[in-house]
């Protein structure tokens, strides 16, 4: 007895062969964010010629560069089916502490950065825990972390240190070697090229190849659209949420760091706007608020098009709270398209 | 197919139950919350012989499924496989074990394309870490295959599953079930209607698992249906075997009678023949 193929069943083979590079095209998570990218550049380079110059593209770069490192991370958690409000914080947080331990403490630049790594972790791993273990939302849990974070940072700052500005970082033991690999600058024409922009580069790139390229990003993409499925099927959906909520963490950590070497002081912050903001990048970028879709090029694009923006405001001299709204008519078009995807992606089978 | 024929296939000098069993469940409990699904269950499942597991909904049918594919570990009693203790971890070892499931909603992503679908959770690779990717030739290949085995030929691996039509995602969920369970098949019936052509087809993968020698076990609500393929027929009720028994034991009818329970039907029976005197 075998399964030969049966007479109901022979195939619907008819895959719509026509217009398929434009279907395809069109189901990439990131073609509106690029779209968008060629429009908004191209409407600030005819308003504020600047944009397109040496000096611009650094700008653009540098402003893109912390962005998309934050995005590239609530990018993945996004594709898991989750947010996380509390990165922001967490770049600030650990900036604090890296900022405690050496000038307080008096450890040299490294261990700090190594134990303020660790404490981003932890927090990485007490949100995802939460998450996974409670199944609560984890937009609450982690505005729940945010403001702990927030308060706590802020709070244990000023106690040890008398203020929440922590300054003169610089002569701390090991500096120059982490110069060096976070806050080195290469000039090519007018405009000063940041480090920043090669750490967020690379780790897109390589979060793009473990997105599409092994089991583990096969798993984020179940685990986000198909919960259920996934774990039939035997996808460690608990550990993967875990790593994702750590990888945001980490990436928060790597954030605050950057900034934190580069001026060789931190300061806390208390707005939740820096998450907000990678969230934005994320879902400009094509990543869908409900999981199971978006890309790592897409965040990157995302941030992108939002550095233009906000760097061409400010070249075309406008008032920068236009930033705002611009922020949020793009949102809201970028939230558009995605709604149009997904009905196309799940109203084919009724064809 | 008969189940003399069945018979005649086995080996003789066995015992008269049938060859040794691959999967046993024994004095299994299982609980949600307070209420027991499972309460000391005792099955076994020969190879070669199609299990039919019939029940009421809230029977504990999927409760069954689920400890017999990793998904639910008993809380007491235990599972065994080959006679010996099996402690699945997740469906993914159960699936490494050879056990493979068909489950009721298909277990299928919707806006991942066909081949990611087919081997999800079993992805197969290349490379060492950390440079171990997706042999994605090799999944596409496969996936090819496997559903060309079901006769669904023509399709595109890369095409997103949420393109295929219901009677394709079951194709896609047994050719998937049955490339990767090598020594069991479990298949909860799906619980969304199907056509004559998605249960011929199902019916169809059922005998061949089981002309191959793989320990099947289905699970349905549909007496009719279980008759026609079953060697065995499990009977659950609130969590308990209700029953136990071969194909020569009962007829259709009788299956039926057994599966509602004698005093409910009987007790349906009059009140219709009551309030509708001309039934």
């Amino acid at each position: 007895m075998t399964a030969g193929p049966l007479p109901g069943f022979r195939s619907a083979a008819v895959h719509r062969p026509p217009h398929r590079l434009l279907g395809r095209t069109l189901a990439r998570p990131s073609t509106a964010a690029w779209v968008g990218l060629v429009v908004v550049t191209v409407f600030f380079a005819l308003v504020a010629p600047a944009l397109v110059s040496a000096a611009g593209l650094a700008g653009v770069l540098d402003r893109a560069a912390p962005l998309g490192i934050g995005a590239l991370a609530v990018g993945l958690l996004l594709v898991a089916g989750h947010v996380d409000l509390s990165i922001g914080m967490v770049a600030a947080a650990s900036a604090l502490g890296t900022g405690l331990l050496v000038g307080e403490a008096g450890w040299g630049i490294w261990p700090s950065l190594a134990a303020s790594l660790a404490g981003a972790l932890l927090v990485g791993l007490l949100n995802g825990w939460l998450v996974v273990r409670t199944g609560l939302p984890s937009f609450l849990v982690t505005l729940a972390a945010h403001l702990v974070l927030q308060g706590a940072s802020l709070a244990v700052t000023r106690a040890v240190a008398g203020t929440t500005v922590l300054q003169g970082l610089d002569e701390a033991p090991g500096w120059s070697s982490a110069s060096a690999v976070f806050a080195s600058t290469a000039q090519w024409g007018n405009g000063f090229f940041h480090v920043s922009t090669l750490w967020w580069l690379a780790l897109t790139a390589w979060a793009a190849w473990v997105l599409w390229r092994t089991r583990f990003g096969n798993g984020v993409f179940a685990v986000g659209g198909a919960r259920r499925p996934a774990r039939e099927l035997g996808v460690p959906v608990r550990r993967t949420t875990l790593t994702l909520f750590c990888c945001t963490a980490a990436a928060g950590w790597l954030v605050g760091t950057l900034a934190l070497v580069r001026v060789g002081s931190a300061s806390g912050g208390s707005s939740l706007m820096p998450s907000i903001e990678f969230l934005v990048a994320a879902v400009i970028g094509g990543c869908l608020l409900t999981g199971g879709y978006g890309s790592a090029v897409g965040t990157a694009v995302g941030a992108l098009l939002y550095a233009v923006a906000q760097f061409g405001i400010t070249l075309a001299d406008w008032d920068p709270l236009w930033f705002q709204t611009f922020l949020g008519v793009l949102l809201v078009v970028a939230l558009l398209t995605n709604g149009v995807v997904r009905t196309r992606l799940r109203e084919v089978p009724q064809s | 197919m008969s189940a003399s024929a069945s018979r005649a296939a086995e080996p003789a000098g066995e015992d008269p139950s049938g060859p040794t069993p691959l999967l046993e469940l024994s004095r299994v409990t299982v609980r949600h919350g307070s209420v027991a699904a499972l309460s000391r269950v005792t099955a076994a499942f020969a190879p070669g012989s199609i299990t039919c597991v019939l029940g009421e909904n809230g029977s504990g049918k999927s409760t069954l499924v689920a400890v017999l594919s990793g998904l639910t570990r008993p809380e007491e009693g235990s599972l065994l496989l080959d006679g010996r203790l099996a402690r699945f971890r997740s469906p993914r070892d159960a699936r490494a074990a050879g056990i493979a499931t068909v489950w009721n909603d298909l277990a299928v992503s919707p806006l991942m394309s066909v081949w990611r679908n087919f081997c999800l959770g079993a992805e197969p690779t290349a490379g060492v870490w950390p440079l171990r990717r997706l042999d994605r030739a090799a999944a596409r290949d496969t996936t090819v295959r496997a559903l060309a085995d079901v006769g669904m030929s023509g399709v595109d691996p890369d095409q997103p599953a949420s393109t295929l039509r219901p009677g394709e995602r079951q194709s896609l969920a047994i050719a998937r079930a049955l490339h990767f369970g090598s020594r069991a098949l479990v298949v909860d019936e799906p619980t969304a209607p199907r056509s004559i052509a998605g249960a011929t087809q199902a019916g169809q993968a059922l005998l061949s698992a089981r002309a191959r020698g793989l320990a099947v076990v289905v699970v349905t609500a549909n007496p009719r249906y279980a008759h026609l393929v079953g060697d065995r027929f499990l009977l659950l009720a609130s969590g308990q075997v209700a029953g136990n028994l071969t194909r020569e034991d009962v007829d259709a009818d009788n299956l039926t009678r057994l599966m509602a329970g004698d005093d409910e039907l009987s007790a349906l029976t009059d009140t219709i023949r009551r309030t509708h005197p001309d039934r």
